[in-house]
């Protein structure tokens, strides 16, 4: 067996809604269809796998607050696979997130924020660790669900594997980079001085349009290993992905509402999180010159900490230095300086 | 003088407010109810700083490119003493087409001289520059006083010597930023374009500059048009400290000036201190062209007294958060929360206190407060006093005799300030204090941080785990714990939320001026 078609089994298995359609109503005798009206290619192509089992498919949710949610605009997107020629795109339907969704999902991710940030250190690193055990569990899914989205297998191999590699990095940094950021500051006077990292609190991140999976640890997790909680927009290329890995953070342990990623478009969704007086900070990586301009602009009636960037190469992420290192976990947090006086 | 060092002295005689006080810190401890009144016994005789050896040029040009000369527009403005009204000097405008001359000096200087010197050169003349700040520290102060109307001893004991610290410190790192940020590499991001505020006019230009250049940018500085003087004589020292020309380069005038530099597309950052407002109007400027921006902004801190705390050394506290430097302070200790059942007495306490405060002349060694910074500061001050009391609070201002001439402004508090009230929320900037309580660790944290700032924070408490469980809590950029209205050049200074991003001083002071690999 081809690894093409490897890949389309595990499609098939995850979602083929267009199989589903014609399957349920295939055995009604009240409809009268001529033998030859469904022509033999559509019909050859209709696939319910090898045991003849109708596979149930996944109804691909946004994650808010620790749950898979619907828009609350009731809108979706249709989201295709890689057309290989000898079968159609299975199709699923993301959720649309709305300026409503991401209200919600700030409201959420503040709540959520205080705790996080309240656990220790040596606890965050436990989770984020548990993500990575997460992720290497679903490894083979992870690597199908990239190649769907149009990656080679060898590409979305690495891409995992990295990604993966990368949990583990950020979750040996949880306890880590206070060391390096902190400082017993030597003030003029009879005075104890230091100055300590703390979160900022909610970080908006609009996730790179690629690497999916890549692109979405390295910057969802520096922001969440130094406390904040997180609403990031997928990348609408693939989002399918962005999903799975919102499974895997569901089962590592991570407190609701520190990670909440919205599927939709991120020119209709983040300019409202730029606005958003309860969102500390936000980083948005887009080819979109007028979007970053108006986040920029957006964020400034709020005095939010805003870093818009043009994508990197795709395959820059894979390096030390992007999206991995303490530049990154800093650039999410402040700086608070505590003055006591020294004395008897 | 046994009342002031008495804690709690609450007694049956009070008012009905003092009965309603819970107890528990008072028994045994109960005296009369006696206020200080040392009449006239007090009175200090004028000690003034002597000034006839301070002479101030009756013009001041731009300083561009290592060079002063004369704007374009052959336009000055009046620097006038707010304490006498007097008229200092004259003050060189610049506009668009001076800026734009300050920039491409500061560009030329940056890539021909400054990118490229050694740190060790570097730090050698801000060290140059450090030492003679100190050798002229006490004309600075005098000029400092005379020009933004501070009491002399705050800018010749404050500002001044920090000043000159910021400037000793910042030498040191200029060779040393590789320990800054290990396993990084920093360069210089290039040209500076900052713009300070009147408060503490030669500190901020201190703050500015020094990591600045420390770090291998050039700067187009310009300081505020109330408080230009000292900025010019820091000019000054520095051709004299024989920086390269165009190194650092002041351009003086109003907000004009000040956007038109911040506008300049030849700058590679912008950093400003100043209002909440303006730092918006810069971020909106800059916004989508890619140059960096730090804002240091607005506050309205919370200054946290709990009924455990040493209630004497709190009331100094107090009167050291909100009047220092006549409370304008962008980290001053504008609200005070107190704990209710030391509140009748925090008040009393701190009543007692502004009865021995000297407002007057800037330039007497006893003077604790001196006059507002300019007509239009005093303006919004009075306005926003106005709606104090017009919103339902209760005024108490000292009863200080206000000089006929120049702008004065009587230390003054308010009770019974609702959270919603505009004196809760807005920064007043002058010497205004309103008071609100709490009853729990959990209510003072929610009240503080119902802010849009996150400056800074004072918490008054003599239990140790409760003051870090506090500072933990407060969404604010410096927490001062037993002490309020602390600075160091090694200690970084920067807010939270709409008071700003970015922090001066210290190691951490440093990123805003390179740029990391």
């Amino acid at each position: 067996m081809s690894k093409l078609d490897d890949a389309r089994r595990t499609e098939a298995a995850v979602s083929s809604p267009q199989a589903v359609t014609r399957s349920t109503k295939g055995g009604r005798a009240d409809l009268a269809v001529p033998a030859n009206a469904i022509p033999a290619e559509r019909a050859s192509s209709i696939d319910v796998g090898d045991s003849g089992r109708l596979p149930v498919n996944k109804a691909y949710k946004m994650f808010v607050g620790g749950a898979f949610i619907r828009s609350e605009s009731g809108r979706t997107t249709q989201v295709g696979g890689v057309a290989d020629g000898t079968a159609d795109p299975a199709t699923v339907n993301i959720p649309r997130g709305s300026r409503k969704d991401a209200r919600d999902a700030v409201l959420v991710a503040k709540n959520a924020q205080v705790g996080w940030a309240g656990r220790t250190a040596f606890n965050r690193g436990q989770i984020l660790y548990r993500l990575a055990e997460m992720m290497e569990s679903r490894r083979a899914e992870l690597v199908a669900s990239l190649e769907r989205g149009g990656r080679g297998r060898g590409g979305a191999e690495r891409e995992v594997d990295a990604a993966i590699d990368r949990a583990v990095y950020y979750a040996g940094f949880a306890d880590k980079f206070q060391s390096l950021l902190a400082s017993s500051n030597p003030v003029s006077g009879p005075h104890f001085g230091f100055s300590v990292p703390e979160a900022m609190g909610v970080v908006a991140i609009v996730a790179p349009v690629r690497p999916i999976l890549l692109g979405l640890v390295s910057t969802v997790l520096p922001a969440i290993v130094g406390g904040n909680s997180v609403v990031v927009i997928a990348s609408t290329e693939d989002p399918r992905t962005a999903v799975l890995f919102c499974e895997c953070l569901a089962t590592s342990d991570l407190p609701g509402g520190v990670v909440n990623l919205l599927t939709g478009e991120a020119t209709e969704i983040a300019p409202h999180l730029a606005k958003h007086r309860e969102v500390a900070a936000l980083e948005a990586f887009t080819a979109d010159v007028a979007l970053r301009t108006t986040l920029e602009r957006e964020g400034t009636g709020s005095v939010k900490r805003v870093r818009t960037l043009a994508p990197f190469e795709p395959a820059a992420w894979e390096a030390d230095g992007v999206g991995q290192g303490l530049g990154w976990i800093e650039r999410h947090l402040e700086t608070k300086t505590i003055w006591h006086p020294v004395g008897v | 003088m046994t009342l002031s060092t008495t804690t709690a002295a609450h007694d049956g005689n009070g008012t009905s407010e003092t009965a309603l006080a819970p107890t528990g810190a008072t028994s045994g401890a109960s005296t009369a109810d006696r206020t200080l009144d040392f009449g006239n016994a007090w009175a200090y005789a004028p000690a003034p700083e002597a000034r006839d050896h301070i002479k101030i040029a009756p013009r001041h040009e731009l300083f561009i490119g290592g060079t002063w000369r004369a704007p374009r527009s052959g336009k000055y403005f009046d620097t006038i003493s707010p304490s006498s009204e007097e008229k200092l000097s004259e003050i060189a405008e610049a506009d668009a087409a001076d800026v734009d001359d300050a920039v491409v000096a500061a560009r030329e200087a940056y890539e021909r001289y400054w990118r490229d010197l050694p740190g060790a050169t570097r730090a050698k003349y801000l060290f140059r520059i450090a030492r003679a700040l100190q050798e002229k520290a006490r004309e600075l102060a005098i000029v400092e006083s005379l020009d933004g109307g501070k009491p002399i001893k705050e800018s010749r004991d404050v500002d001044i010597p920090l000043a000159a610290a910021h400037f000793f410190y910042h030498a040191g790192w200029a060779d040393k930023l590789r320990y800054a940020f290990q396993g990084r590499t920093a360069r210089p991001l290039g040209v500076a374009g900052q713009i300070i505020p009147w408060n503490f006019p030669l500190l901020m230009a201190a703050w500015k500059i020094a990591p600045a250049l420390a770090c291998g940018n050039t700067v187009v500085l310009k300081p505020a048009e109330t408080t230009p003087l000292t900025a010019l004589m820091l000019a000054r020292i520095i051709e004299e400290a024989e920086l390269p020309p165009g190194v650092v380069n002041i351009v003086t005038g109003a907000g004009a000036t000040g956007a038109a530099l911040a506008g300049h597309g030849g700058i590679d950052k912008v950093a400003f201190t100043g209002s909440t407002e303006v730092g918006k109007r810069i971020a909106q400027t800059l916004a989508g062209t890619g140059r960096r921006l730090t804002l240091e902004l607005g506050g309205k801190a919370a200054n946290i007294i709990f009924a455990d705390a040493p209630i004497d050394q709190a009331v100094e506290g107090i009167m050291s958060a909100i009047f220092f430097n006549q409370g304008h302070v962008c980290c001053a200790g504008s609200r005070l929360l107190v704990e209710e059942s030391v509140h009748d007495l925090v008040v009393k306490k701190l009543k007692d206190r502004l009865q021995t405060t000297r407002l007057g002349d800037p330039l007497d060694k006893n003077t604790d407060i001196g006059a507002i910074n300019s007509r239009a500061q005093l303006t919004r001050i009075q306005e926003l006093v106005a709606a104090g009391e017009h919103e339902g609070a209760e005024r108490y201002s000292a009863p200080c005799a206000l000089p006929g001439k120049g702008f004065w402004f009587a230390p003054t508090f308010f009770t019974g300030v609702a959270q919603s009230s505009r004196i809760a929320r807005e920064e007043i900037f002058g010497p205004v204090l309103s008071i609100l309580t709490f009853r729990t660790p959990d209510e003072a944290v929610e009240k503080a941080n119902n802010t849009m700032y996150g400056l800074s924070a004072g918490i008054w408490t003599d239990k140790g785990a409760k003051s870090f469980w506090m500072a933990e809590r407060l969404k604010a950029g410096v927490v001062w714990a037993n002490t309020y209205n602390k600075f160091d050049p090694s200690s970084p200074f920067g807010g939270y939320k709409e008071s700003g991003f970015g922090r001066e001083g210290g190691r951490q002071g440093l990123s805003a001026y390179v740029e990391l690999s």
